[in-house]
């Protein structure tokens, strides 16, 4: 979309004068017809409270026309504007008779856009005033006293929770590792149970805090064992007792404990 | 006063996960009193300050935290990854609108800023900066939205309070953009000096 918008830039060079160096980048995305408006009173260096209506309409119409060359979407809150500003303009022209003027408390047709055009500057400044700040996780940073382990599965935003998909990928990605000559036999008596595995999990992350996926397997890597900690995993997240964590896209599979966590948010 | 009493509050900020409010340090050292807790922030706020190392103690979103100066993020971020994107300006207004104007409904929203923010409302959701507060109590009952703690966090705010007003953000908009600039320096607020009744051993 910018790359087309660059090129037409060559033809409409006195139209898009303005918009080069601060719009080129989101020509196809502007902030709302309120912010097309300031920009078009900017560039024309008008006062807000006394616009001439006749100039900003046709700027205003000229640009939607360009958005259209363009294949943008124009949005419908532009058209919209673009129909408030005709009927200001038709209401500028036409004188009014003596029970409308009684009718309209406002006498300038323009009050009421020149309202919410400062009201929205105002909101815009406020947001660069906020956009200006140190940004926590980009330019300040906090002392964590999370375990580096723990550090590594959670992202500064917040910890990214993993979904069922993944997990099945991981669990997938430790079924194909299984060596192929691995043999088990079947012995009745001594077959996993899930509730074993869940226990077994539980009393892991009391002492540690945080288990990998590939560990909980580790010195077992049977069929059998890969399959009853899945479903021993996906049991103790039913039941709400752990979470589960992705430190990045196909990175290790990190359990939380859920108390654990909760606690340590108070 | 304990004259250990700065080095056992150091202690519990350096040691917390997340930031620690003046009210839950209270809590946990309740054999001191709550003045004398509250001037041994301030203080200890200050003189991190003139320190002038690489970190300080900042309030932010009603709790006491280290945090590294702005100024360095540079050095910093060649070895932390930084997960924090910059935010657009539609989503920086609609932040704006919203914590200046909450509660408010998306309709309001809307209309302050003329275009339809659905997205940017629900992208702000995901990321904790703003979140429903209820229902409005008019025909169709919208949803009213408000800013979050993490807003606070992650802008380095120690309370709503502590944005700029409106009055203030006005009044810079008839300065020249240069000199704004400079208004915009973002030091902490120099925590004012509490008086201390109690005699200093």
């Amino acid at each position: 979309m910018t790359a087309e918008a660059h090129g037409y830039h060559e033809e409409h060079l006195p139209l898009l004068d303005g918009f080069h160096e601060q719009y080129s980048v989101h020509l196809d995305k502007f902030d709302g017809p309120l912010d097309l408006l300031l920009h078009l009173i900017k560039k024309n260096e008008l006062d807000i409270c006394d616009i001439s209506i006749a100039v900003i309409t046709r700027q205003y119409l000229d640009f939607i026309k360009l958005m259209k060359e363009l294949n943008l979407e124009v949005a419908g809150d532009f058209l919209v504007m673009a129909a408030t500003l005709l009927q200001i303009k038709s209401r500028q022209l036409l004188p009014l008779d003596d029970q409308e003027e009684q009718e309209t408390e406002e006498p300038d047709p323009r009050g009421e856009l020149v309202r919410r055009l400062l009201e929205y500057q105002l909101y815009k400044e406020a947001g660069m005033v906020i956009g200006v700040r140190a940004l926590l996780g980009r330019e300040v940073f906090a002392r964590t006293a999370v375990e580096p382990l723990l550090a590594a599965a959670q992202n500064v935003e917040g910890p990214l929770e993993v979904s069922l998909f993944e997990l099945v990928d991981a669990f997938r990605g430790l079924l194909q590792r299984i060596p192929e000559e691995s043999f088990h036999d079947v012995a009745p008596g001594d077959s996993l149970s899930i509730a074993d595995c869940i226990n077994e999990i539980l009393s892991l992350l009391q002492e540690r805090d945080t288990i990998r996926f590939d560990d909980l397997v580790r010195d077992e890597y049977s069929r059998e064992r890969i399959i009853v900690t899945f479903l021993a995993l996906l049991e103790l997240c039913r039941l709400k007792l752990i979470r589960i964590y992705q430190g990045s896209e196909h990175g290790s599979i990190w359990f939380v404990p859920a108390v654990a966590a909760d606690s340590s948010e108070v | 006063m304990n004259s250990e009493l700065p080095a056992i509050v150091e202690s519990l900020i350096f040691t917390a996960e997340a930031a620690l409010s003046t009210e839950r340090i209270c809590e946990l050292l309740n054999e001191f009193g709550r003045d004398e807790i509250r001037s041994v922030l301030t203080e200890m706020a200050a003189s991190y300050q003139e320190r002038g190392g690489g970190f300080e103690l900042v309030e932010v979103a009603g709790g006491w935290q280290f945090r590294t100066r702005p100024a360095f993020h540079s050095y910093i971020t060649r070895h932390i990854k930084t997960r924090t994107s910059k935010f657009s300006q539609s989503a920086l207004e609609t932040l704006a609108i919203i914590a200046y104007r909450q509660p408010i409904t998306r309709a309001e929203v809307e209309h302050l800023r003329g275009v339809d923010c659905g997205g940017v409302l629900k992208s702000l959701l995901e990321k904790h900066l703003v979140r429903i507060l209820g229902k409005k109590d008019i025909p169709g009952r919208p949803l009213i939205y408000g800013t979050t703690k993490e807003f606070l966090e992650i802008f380095s705010l120690k309370d709503l309070k502590s944005l700029p007003t409106l009055k203030e953000i006005k009044a810079l908009d008839e300065q020249p953009q240069y000199e704004r600039q400079e208004e915009l320096q973002l030091e902490p607020e120099k925590p004012v000096p509490v008086e201390n009744d109690l005699p200093f051993e």
